[in-house]
Parts: structure tokens; sequence; C-alpha cells
């Protein structure tokens, strides 16, 4: 059989792997039940214990969805129609920094492109690539609603508004 | 005219998202005197009679939307505040909410009282204000302990509790019934409509989702009346505005103005003109839906129905300026491809026709395009618009129109000469492929 694109839906690696098995650690898990007591079906708390999911393991693996869809009484398919439908679930391990670069108008004429194309050039990595050490992910985003201190620059959970170049350059080796 | 500070009134006070910072300035008494004072009838009247319009882009009357929900549906009664702030250029609900977190949580117990809420609501937050969700969950537990939220909400009858639902980066949720299908826990793909969601919306029930900015002027107006609130503004665009304004601008940020402020007088006198001595070239005055202005359309109120009749639309008030250096087809490309990016893919004509108005832009972009192009593209709108569930089609075409038709010779130039018109330049390199 031809070998199939990796972004296949079909293709292995996106099929779950009995022993990769995964289960909320105990404290994630109580967090997951609070969760479950402010909606009024199991269904709606799907997205956040997808973000609890995330959190916990930094991407939603194969594994991943069997284990959600098993807890929340959803066929794995519908699982992964949300993941791959929303922008913020990895379908992907990304790195310890995830570098999300705003490139939308405000911020692209603030020379937002200078930052994004300078970090995929100075990381040698591909728009939304990982560096082989797993310490860096750049990505282009869409408008992250900070446009009047363009350009803007989330890593991770964070925003640094009013980026440059320069400020980017001197940021980047603290991100250790 | 001048700035005011109304909606922003506590933003800039030391530790101003703390509840006793806000007690200490008469906050939680409008939701008390709601509650303890008022029929839900009367809080719906009087929101009818401030004449409030939605903030967060169509700009419909609110008090009539929460007149549509009825009394006795066999489901329970929603309440979803919207704040999926994810329209480009808008900024400005993020203010309220990570600077003045009580004030939307006070505006939601009134609301929350006046529509027959059933005792769980939601603010639905953008998932990449992890912030703000942060300040929102640190909020509620201050009112929880205070007994503002919880079983009998200042001695009445009245249950009510919010939850924070954050989303997961997808445009289409600010859509309102994207953001119930998402709040479901849905792919956030629009519904069909009717039924309206005052109808049947959140879990079967009757729902009312409200911007941030909107809910916000409520306790404002039960505190002061609704002459008050129309005393800013003119007749049908009344109250206090927050305006965001971003892109070539020597001073961006958020500005509070009544209703109505001028343009022109917002560039040039408020916010410093354009940086570097550089002419103003087109102005997007509604976020990346909003069809652009010319520097000579821009002597304009703001407000809702002037903004409209110029031909554009005021929507979510977040206006980006666009100077003379920019590539005016590369500006309109990068509007396109977030429009592409963010159809939800449900409805063919803009799944479909997202993707190509951004490939034939880029194409020009890129000195392939073929003088058939400009008819293309602009026969391209009248195959989408109106032709999809939501308004997510007609908003790519918005941008895409306008900037044809009024900068048509600039298109001719770069089909022509396979370059940007001279003195125009375009801000990204080619040879990057798209991230998306």
């Amino acid at each position: 059989m031809a070998e199939l694109h990796p972004d296949n839906p079909y293709a292995k690696d996106r099929f779950a792997d009995p022993s990769k098995a995964v289960e909320f650690p105990p404290e994630a898990r109580k967090r997951f039940e609070h969760i479950l007591t402010r909606y009024p079906s199991k269904e709606a708390a799907l997205l956040p214990t997808l973000h609890l999911a995330q959190e916990t393991w930094g991407w939603i693996s194969p594994e991943t969805v069997h284990y959600v869809s098993e807890l929340l009484d959803l066929s794995p398919a519908n699982v992964f129609g949300v993941v791959s439908f929303y922008n913020m679930y990895n379908q992907k391990p990304v790195g310890k920094y995830h570098l999300q670069v705003c490139t939308n108008l405000s911020c692209m004429i603030n020379r937002a492109y200078d930052i994004y194309e300078g970090l995929c050039e100075k990381l040698h990595v591909k728009p939304g690539g990982t560096t082989p050490d797993g310490l860096y992910t750049v990505t282009e985003v869409e408008c992250l609603g900070s446009c009047g201190t363009a350009p803007v620059v989330q890593i991770n959970n964070d925003y640094h508004e009013n980026m440059s170049v320069e400020e980017m350059d001197a940021l980047l080796p603290k991100l250790k | 005219m001048e700035p005011i500070k109304v909606l922003t009134a506590n933003i800039d006070k030391p530790n101003s998202t703390a509840i006793d910072t806000y007690l200490q300035s008469g906050g939680y008494e409008r939701a008390r005197k709601a509650l303890t004072t008022m029929t839900p009838d009367a809080i719906i009247q009087l929101v009818k009679d401030s004449e409030l319009r939605g903030r967060g882009g169509a700009g419909f009357p609110t008090g009539s939307k929460w007149g549509f929900v009825p009394k006795n549906a066999p489901r329970p009664t929603y309440l979803l505040c919207n704040a999926d702030e994810s329209e480009p250029g808008t900024f400005k609900d993020r203010v309220i909410i990570e600077k003045d977190p009580h004030l939307l949580i006070e505006s939601m117990i009134i609301t929350g009282f006046a529509i027959g809420s059933n005792p769980m609501s939601y603010i639905y937050i953008r998932g990449e204000f992890h912030y703000g969700a942060t300040v929102l969950e640190k909020a509620l537990a201050e009112a929880r302990a205070k007994g503002f939220l919880g079983k009998g909400v200042f001695g009445t009858s009245f249950d009510f509790d919010i939850t924070v639902a954050r989303g997961a980066g997808a445009y289409i949720c600010g859509e309102e019934t994207g953001l119930i299908e998402s709040i479901e826990g849905h792919r956030g793909q629009p519904r069909v409509k009717p039924p309206f969601p005052a109808i049947i919306g959140a879990f079967g029930g009757p729902t009312v989702v409200q911007n941030v900015e909107t809910l916000a002027c409520v306790p404002l107006i039960v505190e002061n009346g609704a002459e008050w609130f129309k005393s800013f503004g003119s007749p049908k665009n009344t109250g206090p505005k927050l305006y965001c304004i971003s892109g070539a601008i020597n001073k961006p940020g958020v500005y509070e103005f009544p209703l109505g402020v001028n343009l022109k007088e917002l560039i040039y006198e408020h916010c410093g003109g354009i940086p570097g001595g550089r002419k103003l070239k087109a102005v997007i005055p509604g976020g990346a839906s909003a069809p652009m202005l010319l520097p000579h359309e821009i002597d304009l109120p703001l407000n809702f129905d002037a903004v409209m009749k110029a031909g554009s639309m005021l929507g979510s008030a977040a206006i980006i300026v666009i100077d003379d250096s920019m590539c005016i087809v590369d500006a309109v490309w990068r509007l396109a491809k977030f429009f592409a990016h963010e159809s939800c893919g449900q409805c063919t004509p803009c799944r479909e026709g997202t993707n190509w108005i951004e490939t034939v832009l880029d194409r020009i972009e890129r000195g392939g395009g073929v003088p058939e192009d400009i008819p293309l593209l602009m026969d391209m709108p009248e195959n989408i618009t109106g032709r999809s569930l939501c308004a997510l089609g007609d908003a790519a075409c918005g941008p895409v129109l306008s900037s044809i038709h009024k900068f048509t010779d600039e298109f001719r130039y770069h089909i022509e000469h396979k370059s940007c018109l001279p003195e125009t330049k375009r801000y990204r390199r080619l040879d990057f492929a798209s991230g998306h």
C-alpha cells in the first residue's frame, strides 16, 4: 500500500496506539470533574476538556482523542472533528516555546512579517515547524486582538506587545 | 469633540480589577437597585428607551432583542456574553475584561435578571485571551464570596452564576449561532435562522448573546437613566462608545467618545495623524469586514447610520489606517487570506469563494495577474453575498469590492507592470510559503 501523507486523516500516526494510552493525572481529573458541573450536558464540556488535555500533554494526540471521547461519551470522530476545527488545539507536538506571530493587517503594517520571516530563518524552521531540539515552534496566526500594540507575538499563553525584530532577537536567548 | 471616561471610568484606577476598588465607586449598587426595585419588564423598557444598540458589529437594538425572549419557554433561557473579540482591528472588549471585570459581571447579573436567565450563564472568551480569562475567574470568585452570584442574589429569589468558557481560536465563534454551537461543544458552524436564538438558542432554550461593551452599558443606564444615556451621541445612535484605532497611526489605542466622533478629527487631532510624514491612503472604519473609505470620504461622524450611508459600516468600531506606502493589493490580500482561513467550510459559496478571492489577489501580487482578473474579482462577491448562512461570506467581500472600485488604477498597474505602484511596497516576502 502506498504511503499516506501525514496530514491524511487515515495516515497511520493518526490512529490511536493502545500502548500509548493516556489518562488524566489526579489533579487534572479533579478539574475535569469540576468542568462537568458547569455545563448542562457532557458534550458541552468538550472544549474545556480538550484545553485541559492540551495543558496536561502539550498537544492532542490520537490517544487523547480516544480518551476524551470515552470520558464524554462521544465518538472519536466527533472529538477529532472539533479538534481539527479549532486552531488552538495542536494536532502535532509543539516546542517548549510556541512563538505565534500575528500577521493580520494592523500587525503587518507594523512590520510583523519581518519578525515572522526572521524567526523562521534564524531558527531554520519552515512555517509551523519546530526546531530539532524541541525548543521552538514558529506559527503565523490570525488577529490576536492586540492591534493597538502591534505587532504582537504570543509565546505560549503570554502576549508580547509592541514587538520589533530587535526585541524579538533580544528575547529569544532568554527562552531556554 | 472631547474624549470621555464613562465606560472606561475605572480602568486607570490602581488595582482596578479588585472588587473593593469597584465597590468604592458604587459597584454592584446598580445590580442591587435593578433586582430589588425593578421588574424585568421595567429593565427591558429602560434599555429600549435608551436606544442602546449592540456594540459587537450589527448594531441591533438591545432592548428589542431582550423583548423577543418568550416568557414561558419549555427550556431554560440562557445569557451568553460574547467576548470572542476576533474581528481584525478590534481590541476594545479586552480593556473591559482585563481592567474592569466587575463591570461586566454586574451587567450580566442585571441582564440575566431582565431576560429571566437560568442560574448558569457563560462568558465566551476567545481562547487566546488567557490573561483575560484568569482576570475574570478571579473576579467571579470575589463576586461569589460577596454573595453577588449564587443562590438568591441580593436577597431575591433570583439564582445566578457565570462560567468562563474559553474558545479555541475560531473567528466564526463570534457569530452568535456559531458561538452557541461552540458552547454546546461542537464545531462553531453557524445555524440556519430562523429560529432566531431568542426563541431557540443554546441547549434548545431562548438565548441572548450580547457583546461585552453592550453589556457594560447596562449598569450605567440603570444608574443614570435612559435620558442621560441618550445625551451622548445623536438619535438612534446613542451612548458612549469605545473606538479602537490601529495600523499606520501615531497614537494607536482605545479611545472613548460619545457615539459619533468625526473620523477625520479622530485620526488627525486625537491620534496624532500618520507616522513618518506619510499620507493617508485608506481607512477601514469598522473592522476587516467593513468596506474601505478614501481620504476625501472620512469627514463623517462614526455612528451606525452615518457610516452606513457612506457605504461602509461601523461594525465593531475598529479603525485600521492604511498609509500611502502600502501596496493596496497586498493589504487586501491579507484580509482575504484571513477570511479564507476563517470560513467554517459549511456553505460552498463562502468556503470556495473566499479561497478564490485570496488566490486571485495573491496571483496579482506575484505579477501573474491578467486583465480579466479585475472583472473576475468584481464578479465573485455577487456569487457569495447573501448566499451563505452567516455574514462571513458577505464580510469577506467588503474590503475586496471596495478596494477594487476605489483603487482600480492601482490594480491595473499591478497587472500590467507585474509590480507594485511606484513608492508603494508589500510588507512580506513572496518566497515565503503561507504558514496556515
